[in-house]
């Protein structure tokens, strides 16, 4: 039984990957350009080069980042697509932070930018947790516009009071902040990339989210809160504060990851900085089964992903918007499989054709298999 | 189509029927005849299969192996709507109407037309039930919206319905289990009558309807037949024999033991449920150490919401309720825990267990936070285990390992889990809200024989209850609430089902 | 007098601003009726606007340039039914959770759009879209002839599909039947509505609605397309189902009401009254989620089964 169970899985997750990559062809072909050649740069082209390997990795890491919030939020229970908006909160935040005391030394200044860009971002993504639990808004809709209206802010904060004080003294005007001081930058992780420490940051915290979610109480509480919320409630336990608590620590994740973004690529806030990751972030936790275990190495993949479109952008013209389709059919094709793998009876229809298919003789005598359930019953 | 009076089936047969769910073999070879003029009880504990061979036959489930006779001849329900144009008519025990619509567009959701419509039409609806509600003498409303009408309004609509869309054969599966004991014999009354015209199947667990009603049983027992022939030939003793496969013993209160000391007080209380009107209307009721108080009463009288507002989970407009002299009428949930409150929910599956976490979790549901569980903000998992595993021998859970989702596990394990779980934490008063409902009958006498010696051993406990012979047999006084008040407190002997029956539908006295 | 100069030009502009979210909520009310709700809804309006803005682009000096407008609309339809079709495949045969299904849709959507306008036209093009059709003698009314009668022909389209969804909602035996689905699926199944071909049919019909909606956007409002054209009417599209209670009355009223604000910020801003663009541009979100708090005991009279799969075979 174990065994069939973990053939179907694996044939549940080969099925949806085909129907995924099938669907994203189809865009592919209408737009001229040959699906086994794109997929090929994508996933081969940026494992290369040693230099290939750091761009994943740079890319894995604030897609960890946000991985990780969204699987907290998931988990307790209130869905968080506002990464996006959380993200350049936060780095509003760390930036700013950051700039106003340029003269603290770097072991007082990094952390510190890093915890306001976490700050913010818990607060923007407190802002929806509270609407879900005081008045019942859903959270989808709200993290949503959130995102609409962090992109506004961003904006008019870049073109206008942040704005780099040089870009207007050359005229060129380019929303984007002054160079962030020394002290705030994350250091070089493998010289001659653009890989820095915050990789460290993002598997220690990968660690300790597991950490939290299966061997403390809060992280039992906002387990059950999400996997059952009447139960919970009947237990004592304070659902309403598990979604704000839960929301604070997605939003906190996602910030951090703007603020890592900012410390350790580019060096001051940009405009299109978040693009892409809140989203993609979304899709990594998913992909990893909202499990840190799964998160990291999902991440990897996405990043090889991001990566290799990119690359097929410069060499086949493949449009970068397609990583947006690919994000989407990724989605699609994982919320499919994932209920035909959690579902018994789909699962017990499959073992029933397959034995069907296995002895055509007529069926197999006796009961079903299954786990123990002492007497039959609802 | 739907001529105005369908030439009734003569009978039904069923051969071998089999059925799997996952883990569960729900049907085992089960083969019933059905003939016209006779009333045929279908019989068996909750799990044994009663409700799942008649969906098979209403064509919500596909057998996995055997056939299905109309009048002698071999037929295929693929869909539900297969099973009603050959004159099933299945009354279900959660009715099948959709509550903002009126009974008129209930019943013309079922009409099907000649060709493509466009205008809906209603009227022909309306004649239909007119015609049907004349005939039976099922008085309906055919403009009302269903969600106004009664518990009892409701059944009859069903029945009308079912008769409007051209059921040759009634099923009724649990049809009394939310009437009170007068609109039982009213309804049991209108079925003979019935039962000339057309053969009708009813499921029931109430041996006494049982023997009432029908011509002919069929018993089902862990998904297989063990008796069907007249009913006259068998005692209602030997059918419960029949039913469980050995001989019943109810659990019995002998009396004595109540000290007198009240745990809880409950001082005119007024909730309100979640339609906005007053659920719970003035209601007081004391319970006393070492007593089950039983509240007996159809539901829809305000248990739930009563038991929900002693619980934390309801807010409160007005009134006390009073545990160990402190005033808890609207706090938090983890008050009414730490006062010592024990509370076991209605529905186990969504409210009792988080289904997705293991048995050993789900044990340390409520005291997850206490020092036995937890060393400041990590959980000993060591301590966990043991607990889980003490837990499962003291209450004789039955499941491969404390591992397992607790969601997998029968209904009578999961009632084990939850149960195993308050009593462990040695509550001042417990709440049990239908404690043994949907649960077979050995592992309802082991909930029985717990209830009773918490009792024995001082707690004070609310039995909240559909069964008034399981009332009657545990209780030392039987409270009967009615729109949200107690109309009545009854001590143990005097508490006859005439007496609680008059009480259950508001007469007082 | 300057004040109804303004509140003139906000209406006039307002009327014509309200078709799309207008279309793509009413379609999405059919989909929650039934019991499913799309946040994919933004990306299927991207999808269609785009597909509406290609055709007349393409066709701009040919023979069929007529039709193309017509033709711009149909394709954007028909990309909404299949766009509704595979949400159905997930949501409904799938079982998959619908919110987490709806994002992955918007993603698709965008991607799907912002990919092939990058591959076949890459710059910001004008079209030149449809034209007024001001209703003889109506449209000559002072005040009222510019704010109701005097624009193209799919306004007054528009507006004609409030009482049109109305009529189809409560009038007619499928929507009955949407309306079962919705709120009791097993009580319809039992009475031999298949729950999952309803569902289907609803999806694919606001499919074709949320299309229609993008491909007013882009043929007639802004005459152009770009990546950020629908800027998330799609979401307020689905929150205007809750607001309007499932109605299309109350629908028309939240789609009037959010299209008055996006009037008002723009004429705020000709008027050349001090305003950061950007805090005028963040006035619709915003309003959209005062509206979701404001609105949380509506909750209670939505289709009861909304958002929850169905399955026969599940042991009640």
């Amino acid at each position: 039984m174990r065994r069939f169970r973990a053939l179907y899985v694996a044939g549940v997750a080969a099925a949806a990957g085909l129907a995924a990559a099938a669907l994203a062809s189809v865009v592919l072909l209408v737009i001229g350009a040959s699906p086994w050649a794109t997929f090929a740069t994508m996933f081969g082209g940026p494992l290369r080069d040693l230099y290939g390997a750091s761009e994943i990795a740079v890319r894995a890491v604030p897609l960890t980042l946000v991985a990780l919030g969204v699987a907290i939020s998931f988990r307790s229970g209130i869905l968080n697509i506002g990464a996006e908006g959380q993200m350049q909160v936060g780095i509003l935040a760390s930036t700013a932070v950051a700039l106003a005391l340029p003269r603290l030394p770097g072991t007082v200044l990094l952390p510190l930018s890093l915890a306001a860009g976490a700050a913010a971002g818990a607060a923007w993504g407190g802002i929806a947790g509270w609407l879900r639990a005081r008045l019942d808004v859903n959270e989808i809709l709200s993290t949503v516009m959130l995102n609409y209206i962090a992109a506004q802010l961003y904006g008019f904060l870049l073109r206008g009071p942040m704005i780099d004080p040089d870009e207007l003294m050359t005229g060129s005007g380019t929303p984007q902040s002054m160079r962030l001081p020394r002290g705030a930058w994350l250091d070089r992780l493998v010289p001659g990339t653009r890989l820095h420490t915050g990789l460290l940051l993002a598997l220690a915290l990968a660690f300790l989210v597991w950490l939290f979610l299966w061997r403390t109480t809060l992280g039992y509480r906002l387990r059950a809160a999400g996997e059952e919320p009447r139960a919970a409630r009947y237990a004592g336990i304070r659902v309403e504060r598990s979604l704000v608590v839960a929301m604070l620590l997605a939003g906190g994740f996602a910030g951090l990851a703007g603020s890592v973004e900012v410390a350790g690529v580019h060096h001051r806030a940009i405009e299109a900085i978040s693009a892409g990751y809140g989203f993609g972030g979304i899709v990594v936790a998913l992909f990893g089964a909202l499990h840190p275990a799964g998160i990291v190495p999902a991440a990897a993949f996405f990043g090889l992903l991001l990566f290799g479109a990119n690359m097929t952008q410069r060499s086949a013209g493949v449009p970068g918007n397609m990583v947006l389709v690919l994000e989407g059919v990724m989605i699609l094709a994982i919320v499919s499989a994932g209920m035909y793998v959690s579902n018994p009876y789909a699962q017990e229809r499959a073992l029933r054709a397959v034995r069907r298919i296995l002895r055509p003789r007529g069926d197999a005598p006796g009961a079903a298999p299954g786990p123990a359930t002492g007497e039959g019953g609802p | 189509m739907n001529p105005p009076a369908p030439e009734p089936i003569r009978e039904l047969a069923l051969e071998g029927i089999t059925k799997r769910f996952p883990g569960v073999l729900a049907c085992d070879r089960i083969s019933v005849t059905v003939r016209r003029g006779e009333v045929h009880a279908l019989v068996g504990e909750n799990g044994a299969g009663k409700s799942t061979l008649m969906n098979v036959v209403a064509g919500l489930y596909q057998p996995d192996q055997g056939r299905i006779l109309v009048d002698g001849e071999p037929v295929r329900f693929r869909t539900p709507a297969e099973a009603r144009a050959r004159g099933i008519g299945m009354v279900h025990q959660d009715f099948m109407l959709v509550p903002g619509l009126t009974v008129a567009e209930n019943v013309a959701l079922g009409l099907r037309a000649a060709g493509p419509r466009l205008r809906l039409d209603l009227d022909r609806a309306r004649r239909s039930v007119a015609e049907v509600a004349g005939r039976h003498q099922l008085p309906v409303d055919a403009d009302a919206p269903v969600w106004q009408l009664s518990v009892g309004e409701q059944q009859r609509v069903e029945l009308v319905k079912t008769l409007c869309l051209g059921a040759r054969l009634l099923v009724l599966d649990e049809p009394t289990s939310a009437l009170t004991p007068q609109e039982t014999d009213d309804l049991l009354a209108r079925l003979e009558r019935m039962a000339a015209e057309l053969p009708i199947i009813f499921i029931s667990h109430k041996l006494n309807e049982v023997k009432a009603l029908s011509h002919r049983v069929t018993i089902l027992r862990r998904g297989a037949v063990v008796f069907s022939g007249d009913t006259g030939r068998k005692s209602t003793a030997e059918l419960a024999a029949l039913m469980t496969g050995h001989e019943v013993r109810q659990a019995r209160n002998d009396g004595g033991g109540a000290s007198g000391r009240v745990v809880l007080e409950v001082t005119d209380l007024k909730v309100r449920a979640d339609r906005g009107h007053l659920a719970v209307d003035g209601l007081s009721l004391e319970l006393r150490a070492g007593e089950i108080l039983g509240l007996a009463g159809v539901s829809g009288n305000g248990q739930r919401e009563l038991a929900d507002a002693l619980a934390g989970l309801r807010p409160v407009e007005a009134g006390a309720i009073r545990i160990a002299e402190r005033d808890l009428a609207g706090a938090l949930p983890r008050r009414f825990i730490e006062g010592g409150m024990g509370y076991i929910p209605e529905d186990r599956h969504h409210e009792g267990i988080v289904p997705g976490f293991s048995v050993t979790e789900n044990l340390v549901l409520k005291d997850v936070g206490r020092t036995a569980f937890s060393r400041g903000p990590f959980l000993r998992l060591g301590a966990i285990e043991e607990n889980a595993a003490r837990l499962r021998d003291r209450f004789d859970i039955r499941c491969a390992s404390t591992a397992v989702a607790a969601g997998s596990l029968s209904g009578g394990n999961i009632q084990k889990v939850i149960l195993a779980r308050e009593l462990a934490r040695a509550p001042r008063a417990l709440v049990a809200v239908y404690p043994t409902r949907g649960v077979d009958m050995g592992a309802a006498e082991f909930i029985h024989g717990q209830l009773l010696s918490l009792r024995a051993s001082g707690a004070g406990i609310l039995l909240v209850s559909e069964e008034l012979e399981e009332l009657m047999a545990l209780s030392d006084r039987i409270a009967v609430v009615y729109r949200g008040r107690i109309l009545g407190v009854l001590e143990g002997p005097a508490a006859s089902r005439e007496r609680l029956g008059r009480l259950m539908a508001g007469v007082e006295g | 007098m300057i004040a109804l100069r303004m509140l003139h030009d906000v209406l006039a502009l307002g009327v014509p601003f309200s078709v799309a979210l207008l279309l793509a909520a009413l379609g999405e009310n059919f989909n929650q009726r039934a019991g499913v709700f799309n946040l994919g809804c933004d990306g299927v309006m991207s999808v269609g606007a785009f597909l509406a803005f290609l055709a007349p682009y393409l066709l701009a000096r040919t023979a069929l340039a007529p039709f193309a407008n017509a033709l711009g609309f149909a394709l954007a339809a028909a990309a909404g039914v299949l766009l509704g079709l595979l949400f159905a495949l997930v949501t409904v045969t799938f079982r998959a959770s619908q919110g987490i299904a709806g994002i992955g849709l918007q993603l698709l959507g965008w991607g799907i759009a912002g990919t092939m306008f990058r591959h076949f036209i890459g710059g910001v093009v004008g079209i030149p879209g449809v034209a007024a059709w001001p209703v003889p003698g109506l449209s000559r009314i002072p005040f009222l002839g510019d704010v109701l009668f005097a624009h193209d022909p799919v306004v007054y389209l528009a507006l004609l599909a409030v009482p049109a969804s109305a009529w189809l909602l409560y009038r007619t035996p499928w929507g009955l039947r949407v309306r079962a689905v919705g709120a009791h699926p097993r009580a319809a199944d039992t009475m031999g509505t298949s729950v999952a071909r309803v569902r289907y049919q609803a999806l694919m019909l606001g499919g074709a609605m949320a299309g229609l909606g993008g491909a007013y956007l882009s043929l007639c409002q802004a005459r152009m397309f770009a990546d950020d054209l629908v800027a998330g009417r799609g979401f307020i599209a689905v929150a205007l189902v809750y607001f309007g209670r499932w109605t299309p009355l109350g629908i028309l009223g939240g789609a009037l009401l959010f299209s008055l604000a996006q009037a008002l910020q723009l004429i705020i801003q000709v008027a050349g009254i001090k305003f950061p663009y950007e805090f005028a541009v963040m006035l619709p979100y915003a309003l959209v989620i005062a509206v979701l708090a404001l609105a949380r005991r509506s909750r209670m009279l939505g289709p009861a089964a909304l958002g929850k799969p169905y399955d026969r075979e599940a042991r009640v």
